[in-house]
């Protein structure tokens, strides 16, 4: 029956988890309201044709007033009148509660989603993903994992749209959205883009290719590096003729964005104060801000945090962090964040003051990745600290 | 300003202001008041959508906002605000004069009145040049070296589009206070029937309040 | 027909007609205007669909379909929708039905006209001089960085405001001012409720629409960047300012068309409202709830789940409203005597493509469904059902149910009703198709599409045809009726309406002397020296 009533309806393969449900209440809206529609084109007809000049229930013919039956018909009339808009009330309220409902979880992704970066400009949706590379078009997801899209636009909006899985999210230049899905089978699906974006607009699509779990890991080894100053590989730990240098993860990536672009001058990742707040379980935290409110510190903070600095500051710490809106791309952002978040658990050692006066320099420029709460920090990787990719403005007062 | 058909009653010389599709003087003011209410319910939306929008942005960018308004000229502001609080009663008082039948003293605070819009966007004049000389100005040429922050100059874009909005209504206001001198003038507004004056001081009386607002919004609260 | 002179030829040469301040000439200057504007429009339809009947190119590139599909937006919309009925058939009949010799302020209205004129040819000089390719939304960044004339076509949306603010605040002080002597609110017909409501919303969205077109234009002209994100501006923002007013600006367009069809089921049924009260005041609902609904626009812009569940669910009482003024005009049917001409096959039209349309608008108030349809083409096809198959059906209606009144004329009942059967059939063909390309995944403004959505665009596309050759026969027997129908009587239609009561074509006051507003416009079970009760004499 459900599978009859999508082919009508020509509804696309439901092939995420989410989608079954969606279209249970689509047909359930739908069905109710083409049947409310005829009805009331069926009953407009037959009174057409009844009551019609001439026609058997014409007042006419009924004699000049007719108005003898009127008052108790009326009355059943306006019982019947009052009923079906009771009726269609609740009915609407229904459908507004199982649809909140899923809204709701639409919004809502599960904790061990997979991460990957989505960015959006005319007419091209890149992809970052967690290990560290990148993909234009084409975005590969496991089956049968939760994956979240952390998305945002280079220039106007555009609108992550794939029918197949019932999710739809606008891609907003200056805020960062996301949406979430989980795919049931693998297989190709198609990425539109919803929002009128130009001249190109109907030809700014992308792939969803669902993978099974090996086929995915293959896949994404098959992927470049995303783009970065210095080696995208460590050095496998024994140095061999065959062994194939590991490409970073993302979060490494990030760390070595965070060492280049001068971040880690104002930021520790060890919970010591200094220039700017720390990162150590800076992710997910609320934190207070200048002028009274507070603010958690999700993607789209951090995010905003790079872009405009000043438009939420931390209480306690001056204004002085520069834009770096244009000095890091999209791919690199979403490293950073994700670097972010994998400090989240590291616990702050030197509490939430600020330390405004520390000097340039005073504390290690780069941080371990991989360092569990508590551990001596480790050397730094190899990569030249604060290299030609330095911002232009410096971070301190 | 003649209407088309002769009057239904010709006689007396206040009739000859009716219009045909009104039975009666009192309907017509009674209309033409409510039409001016009408009106001016529509410019409060018009401005209410930037009041909207300065709301909005405020809560996104408190601390530029205060450092903004740190560096506006109060003093200019709120003279400003004195000067405009002053023309609303003067042209309260011109409007009452002439229900006692005292054109001359009508005219003379009709042109009180005017001198003072004159004087408002005269004040507000000096403030723009100052801000453009700073490098305050709206749009891409925003150059201010102490507030070069991105809230900084959504406040100024706010600002120029708001204060520019309603210096637009004043030079309406002006115009009209000029039609309302001929009108007093030639004697066409007399002390029964001034229903033009008493709709050209409503609408002073809205652009005066719009200032109300965007004095605190703008100067006040840093 | 009476001594009096008519309205038509109470003045003549062409001045007589550009400087009218009679309300029912200033009407038919309206009625040129949009009809002009809806021929265009129309003619835009029909190049898209012939756009869309293959996959890649047909007849036009990618950028012209785009300023296409925007000037059929911006032409449909402002030039069309907004002031059809209200500024043609609230103009000629609202201060008649009130039994008022003008509006109150008919030099006001004559220049609520020349702002629609000057707009609009603001607009066309726009779209014909370099073109529009941003969408009729004018959505932000995109509008304020499109290199065509957006600056130029937002101004003249603007400057078309003023005469859609004009036009309200005419009607609303005529409703409150003129009624004819003895006449109380609950007095007045069905037609000017809803003109009033909707003067009501004219007055207090158009200037929020104003405000933010005039936002884009500066932009777009100087740079301002206030919803630009690169200059700290937020497009979110905007978002919310145009839909507060483009919101209920459909109400704008449909609540006259209601009041029409109220008249219409009235009339021809010869019988009294179901409910008066239920009408009169379901209007007055919608125009209220219609402000506080605009967020279902928003609900995959990034807007909170909260504001989500607050927008779906106040979207829905709107419908609630109209479900109740439908069920209204089907109980007016009953025990009535009704007579079958075109206005009423128009009302027919309308009372299915209307309640379609509008369940379909619950549907995808329902948040999670409209994740899926957001943006395809199924909204496409909703809101042209509410749009064409209210508006434009309801418009059609009342040209046809006034034509006689206002040009003293009668048209050709035979051609009327094939017109009538071929614009609503070739209505639903065009659009049924396109709730399924919805469904299959088909985002609107999609100048090309994956091959498997064809066979449906064919399809609307063959539909789209004989909606065109459904309007074209139309304007040909109308146009003829114009210069060679017979004479029409007073009251062909053997109406109570007010407006029924003055000679044909009513002389340039309206009424010859008083106007008799006893019995009352749907007193049918009244007897009445003006009603034969015998629609045959």
């Amino acid at each position: 029956m459900s599978e009859l009533l999508r082919r009508i309806l020509m509804l696309p393969e439901q092939s995420s988890t989410v989608a079954a449900d969606i279209d249970r209440l689509h047909y359930f809206v739908i069905v109710v309201t083409m049947l409310g529609a005829a009805g009331v084109a069926a009953t407009t007809l037959w009174f057409l044709i009844r009551y019609r000049e001439g026609g058997p229930l014409s007042r006419r013919s009924r004699g000049k007033t007719g108005e003898e039956i009127r008052p108790a018909r009326t009355r059943a009339a306006l019982i019947a009148e009052l009923t079906a808009v009771g009726g269609l009330l609740s009915l609407f309220v229904l459908w507004w509660v199982i649809g909140f409902r899923q809204f709701v979880g639409l919004h809502s992704p599960p904790e061990d989603s997979l991460e990957v970066y989505v960015t959006a400009k005319q007419w091209m949706w890149s992809f970052a993903y967690p290990n560290g590379t990148g993909s234009n078009g084409v975005l590969y997801v496991p089956v049968g994992q939760p994956v979240e899209l952390i998305m945002t636009s280079r220039d106007v909006v555009h609108s992550f749209y794939v029918p197949e899985f019932r999710i739809k999210q606008d891609v907003v230049p200056g805020r960062s959205s996301t949406v979430w899905f989980e795919v049931v089978r693998p297989g190709r699906y198609q990425v539109f883009c919803a929002e009128y974006c130009g001249i190109s607009h109907s030809t700014m699509r992308a792939q969803v290719i669902a993978l099974d779990g090996e086929d995915y890991a293959r896949a994404l080894e098959g992927l470049s590096a995303i783009q970065l100053a210095g080696p995208t590989a460590d050095r496998p730990a024994v140095v061999g003729e065959q062994a194939p240098a590991e490409p970073l993860s993302l979060a490494a990536i990030g760390q070595r964005v965070a060492a280049q672009a001068g971040c880690l001058r104002c930021h520790t990742v060890d919970g010591t104060a200094h220039t700017g707040p720390t990162w150590a379980g800076l992710y997910g935290a609320t934190i207070p801000l200048e002028g009274g409110q507070v603010a958690v510190a999700s993607e789209a903070y951090l995010t905003e945090s790079m872009m405009d600095p000043r438009a939420k500051v931390h209480l306690g710490f001056k204004p002085v962090m520069p834009s770096y809106q244009g000095i890091i791309d999209a791919p690199q952002i979403g490293a950073l964040v994700h670097y972010i978040r994998s400090l989240r658990d590291v616990r702050r050692s030197g509490g939430p003051e600020p330390a405004p006066a520390a000097v340039e320099g005073s504390v290690p420029l780069v941080q371990p990745l991989t360092g569990e709460p508590g551990e001596p920090p480790a050397p730094p990787p190899a990569s030249p600290p604060a290299s030609g990719t330095a911002p232009p403005a410096e971070a301190t007062p | 300003m003649t209407t088309m058909t002769p009057p239904p009653d010709p006689g007396e010389a206040a009739p000859r202001r009716l219009e045909p599709q009104f039975a009666d003087l009192a309907r017509q003011e009674h209309a033409v008041r409510l039409g001016m209410w009408v009106f001016l319910g529509s410019e409060v939306l018009l401005f209410a959508g930037l009041f909207a929008l300065y709301a909005a942005y405020r809560t996104e960018y408190s601390a530029d906002f205060t450092a903004a308004l740190h560096h506006q000229n109060l003093l200019i502001g709120t003279a400003n605000t004195f000067v405009l609080i002053i023309s609303s009663f003067t042209v309260a008082w011109a409007i009452h004069r002439l229900r006692h039948g005292d054109r001359r003293a009508c005219l003379v605070f009709l042109a009180i009145t005017m001198v003072l819009g004159a004087l408002f966007l005269a004040f507000k004049a000096i403030e723009y040049g100052d801000h453009f000389a700073h490098g305050v100005v709206p749009g891409r040429g925003y150059a201010s070296a102490e507030l070069p922050a991105r809230g900084a100059r959504v406040f100024f874009n706010l600002y120029f589009l708001m204060t520019g909005l309603h210096a637009l209504h004043m030079i309406g206001g002006l115009a009209v206070m000029g039609w309302l001198v001929t009108r007093v003038a030639r004697r066409r507004a007399t002390p029964a029937y001034h229903a033009e004056l008493e709709m050209g001081g409503l609408y002073w009386h809205l652009v005066d309040s719009v200032w109300i607002f965007l004095w605190p919004l703008f100067y006040l609260t840093g | 027909m009476t001594s009096t002179a008519s309205y038509l030829t109470a003045g003549r040469g062409l001045r007589s007609w550009l400087f009218t301040r009679d309300h029912k000439r200033i009407g038919i200057l309206f009625l040129i205007g949009t009809s002009g504007a809806l021929f265009v429009g129309g003619v835009f339809a029909l190049l898209l669909r012939l756009e869309l009947l293959t996959p890649g190119e047909t007849i036009m590139g990618a950028l012209d379909y785009n300023r296409l599909f925007t000037q059929h937006g911006i032409v449909m919309v402002f030039l069309f929708m907004v002031p059809a009925i209200p500024g043609v058939f609230g103009n000629f009949f609202l201060p008649i039905m009130l039994g008022a010799e003008d509006v109150a302020f008919p030099r006001l209205n004559l220049a609520s006209f020349y702002a629609y004129a000057i707009g609009s040819a603001i607009v066309l000089a726009a779209l014909f001089a370099g073109g529009v390719d941003t969408g009729w939304t004018f959505y932000t960044p995109y509008s304020t960085s499109s290199l065509t004339a957006v600056a130029t076509a937002a101004f003249g949306v603007f400057v078309i405001g003023l005469s859609s603010i004009f036009t309200g605040i005419n009607f609303v002080v005529t409703t409150h001012t003129l009624r004819a002597r003895g006449m109380g609110w609950m007095d007045i017909p069905l037609f000017v409720w809803s003109i009033y409501a909707t003067a009501i919303i004219q007055v207090l969205a158009t200037p929020v629409l104003g405000l933010s077109l005039l936002l884009v234009a500066v932009d777009h002209a100087w740079g301002l960047g206030i919803f630009d994100p690169a200059q700290g501006g937020d497009p979110i923002l905007f978002q919310h300012l145009f839909w507060f007013y483009s919101h209920p600006a459909v109400y704008i367009m449909v609540l006259p068309a209601m009041g029409v069809v109220s008249e219409v089921v009235c009339t021809f049924a010869h019988n009294r409202p179901f409910s008066y009260t239920a009408i009169a005041l379901s209007s007055l609902g919608i125009a209220f709830i219609g402000f506080l609904s605009w967020g279902h626009h928003l609900f995959v812009s990034g807007m909170s789940v909260l504001d989500a569940g607050v927008f779906g669910i106040l979207s829905m009482f709107v419908a609630i409203f109209s479900a109740i003024k439908v069920f209204t005009w089907t109980a007016t049917l009953r025990g009535g005597r009704i007579t079958f001409t075109t206005p009423m096959f128009y009302f027919f039209g309308f009372m299915f493509l209307f309640v379609f349309g509008g369940m379909t608008g619950v549907a995808v108030a329902t948040s999670s469904l409209d994740v899926h349809w957001h943006d395809t083409y199924f909204v496409v096809a909703h809101f042209h059902f509410i749009m064409v198959g209210g508006t434009l059906t309801a418009f059609l209606a009342a040209l046809h149910y006034w034509f006689p009144k206002m040009f003293g004329r009668v048209y050709s009942e035979k051609w009327g009703i094939i017109g009538a059967t071929m614009v609503i059939l070739g209505f639903a063909f065009t659009f049924t198709p396109q709730f399924l390309l919805g469904n299959a995944g088909m985002p609107r403004r999609y100048f090309s599409y994956p091959a498997e959505f064809q066979w449906l665009n064919v399809l609307s596309t063959a539909g789209a045809s004989i909606l065109g050759l459904g309007m074209a026969i139309t304007l040909g027997y109308l146009v003829y009726a114009l210069f060679r129908g017979a004479p029409a009587e007073d009251n062909p239609w053997r109406s109570r309406g007010f407006e029924w009561r003055t000679p044909t074509p009513p002389p340039l006051h309206n009424f010859a002397g008083q106007p008799e507003m006893v019995p009352g416009a749907y007193d049918y079970h009244v007897a009445d020296h003006h009603d034969h009760d015998d629609p045959a004499s």
